[in-house]
């Protein structure tokens, strides 16, 4: 019971980093229908920054998580502005292998600058653990959890209730009558760039204490949680959470409940059959945000 | 008296999809205060004329003037904020938003304190609309959608309201409603509209200047009152058939600007 407590705990630690890449995944396409395959390496960006000011800068971790998250919010606003907002209107096909090769530029630089060995932080939580009775729970899987969770409350509250929340809503829903409504487009469309990126900062942030950072980290993560934006349905931010968990939770309970009974590992599959099985039965996901339009 | 000078004026603009021409050269003028309204068949280069005043489209020539400035090509969002307000055919809302939320969303362009007078207002007008207030615009019906997409242009306090096909869609009755309320938009708030109608009855009864367009040119231009009586226009427009002296259709009954 306690192993089962545990997994579930890590499970949802690691679904939430999946969910929050999936997140940036789902804010970018909904406001530009771009969907962008480099989002796995902006989390890694974020991550190298924050390891940078810490370890090389010496900075606090509080402060450096802080600069670490507006600086890859500036880096969100400068691809836009450079790259993306040119490619708008654009063939999808043509985007894509834009994000795909922005995607090997970010690693390669990433590993020209901070190397190919994993680097880890000293977080202030790092080899604490926590007990509830029986249960011990390491402090970073809380940590995860408990940040996500408030992530995920300023977000809602920013989309329901600020001005500009809504407009971004409503852009993303009519972009036409957004611009005829008066609603600067091109700054809701960059300002979506620049809340994808610092939330990929968060989610790598968050990883660092999991995981530890390497340029590559953020490819096969990447690919795990637009998974995740698949099982939630491509278009809805809570959908793209809870599709985050569910890749999360299945992939730790077949790696621990299947893998060591057949001798091999289906925990990596896991989560790519259950995106085949997902496109088979219900192509549009858990939460669907699509509706006809009347005449 | 001194004539004023034209709110909008339109020089020669020629605006391209791709390759195919949409409007080839078309001028108008727009008086503040009064209702022009820009007649023509499908295809004719009516909604390509709003679109590339209120910058949805650029011209590849000519000029769109607004109160004596140049806004030819600029952002659709910056020309609203000028006071241009496009209500776009098809009923264009956001449909996940509440209909306040998109009524709101009209007066995003201002600051905060006027919203809720303005929202009060446009409720008078739409009394449907506050009954629906929390309900997603994607659930309202077609009707109720385009009073919304109204009420929305309403909020932004427009001096210019470009309206394409109003009536579209929409049941005899409302669109006798449709009519009523663009007149007092007119009158009582000193709204300059610009109308793009296939409902010719309609748009000749309220407006007091038309334009007549064919395949992207304006073949002809007169006052309403004149425009209704013209044969041609009866004959085309309005379903009035002239009939010969046999009593019988003339077939090769002609339009005379060709």
């Amino acid at each position: 019971m306690e192993t089962f407590f545990q997994l579930l705990i890590s499970g949802i630690a690691q679904g939430c980093v999946y969910g929050l890449v999936a997140l940036g995944f789902v804010l970018i396409y909904k406001a530009t229908e771009m969907v962008n395959f480099a989002q796995g390496d902006m989390m890694m960006l974020g991550a190298f920054f924050t390891i940078t000011l810490i370890n090389d800068l010496n900075w606090e971790y509080f402060p450096a998580i802080i600069a670490a998250i507006l600086a890859m919010g500036v880096v969100g606003l400068f691809l836009e502005r450079v790259l993306f907002r040119r490619m708008i209107g654009e063939s999808p096909f043509a985007v894509l292998m834009v994000t795909i090769g922005l995607g090997y530029v970010l690693r390669s630089v990433a590993g020209m600058i901070w190397g190919h060995n994993p680097l880890s932080i000293e977080t202030p939580y790092t080899d604490i653990r926590l007990h509830f009775g029986t249960v011990v729970l390491p402090a970073a899987d809380v940590v995860v959890v408990a940040a996500t969770v408030v992530l995920c409350a300023l977000t809602y509250l920013f989309f329901r209730y600020t001005r500009f929340g809504v407009a971004m809503q409503a852009t993303s829903q009519n972009q036409l009558a957004a611009y005829y409504a008066g609603i600067p487009v091109k700054r809701v469309v960059a300002a979506s760039w620049a809340l994808a990126a610092a939330i990929a900062a968060i989610a790598g942030i968050l990883l660092i204490p999991l995981k530890s950072a390497y340029p590559e980290v953020g490819l096969v993560l990447g690919i795990k949680a637009f998974a995740a934006a698949i099982v939630g349905g491509f278009g809805s931010l809570p959908g793209a959470m809870i599709g985050g968990l569910v890749i999360g939770l299945v992939e730790i309970f077949t790696k621990y409940g299947i893998d060591g009974r057949v001798g091999f590992s289906v925990s990596d599959t896991s989560v790519y059959v259950l995106i085949l099985v997902m496109l088979i039965v219900r192509p549009s996901g858990i939460f669907t945000s699509t509706q006809r339009k009347k005449v | 008296m001194k004539v004023a000078e034209p709110l909008l004026e339109v020089k020669n603009i020629e605006t391209y999809y791709g390759l195919i021409a949409g409007i080839r050269g078309v001028s108008l003028e727009v008086r503040g205060g009064s209702i022009v309204t820009i007649l023509g068949a499908n295809g004719a280069g009516k909604t390509t004329v709003l679109k590339t005043i209120s910058g949805a489209m650029t011209p590849e020539k000519g000029s769109v003037c607004y109160a004596g400035k140049d806004i030819t090509g600029r952002d659709p969002d910056r020309i609203t904020r000028l006071g241009i307000a496009h209500v776009p055919e098809g009923r264009e809302v956001f449909p996940f938003l509440s209909t306040e939320e998109n009524l709101k969303m009209g007066a995003f362009t201002r600051k905060n304190s006027t919203v809720n007078l303005e929202l009060d207002r446009i409720f008078e007008y739409f009394p449907l609309l506050r009954e629906q207030r929390k309900l997603p615009a994607g659930f309202l019906s077609g009707g109720q959608q385009q009073m919304l997409a109204i009420g929305r242009a309403l909020m932004l306090r427009p001096q210019l309201m470009l309206l394409d096909e109003p009536s579209l869609g929409l049941s005899p009755k409302l669109v006798h409603a449709t009519a009523e309320i663009i007149k007092s938009i007119n009158q009582d708030q000193g709204v300059t509209v610009l109308l793009v109608e296939q409902n010719a009855q309609m748009a000749l009864e309220i407006a007091h200047f038309g334009y007549i367009l064919e395949n992207g040119r304006v073949v002809l231009e007169d006052s309403t009152s004149r425009l209704s009586k013209a044969t041609d226009v009866q004959e085309f427009y309005l379903g009035k058939k002239a009939s010969s002296v046999r009593g019988k259709r003339r077939w090769k009954q002609r339009k005379t600007w060709r």
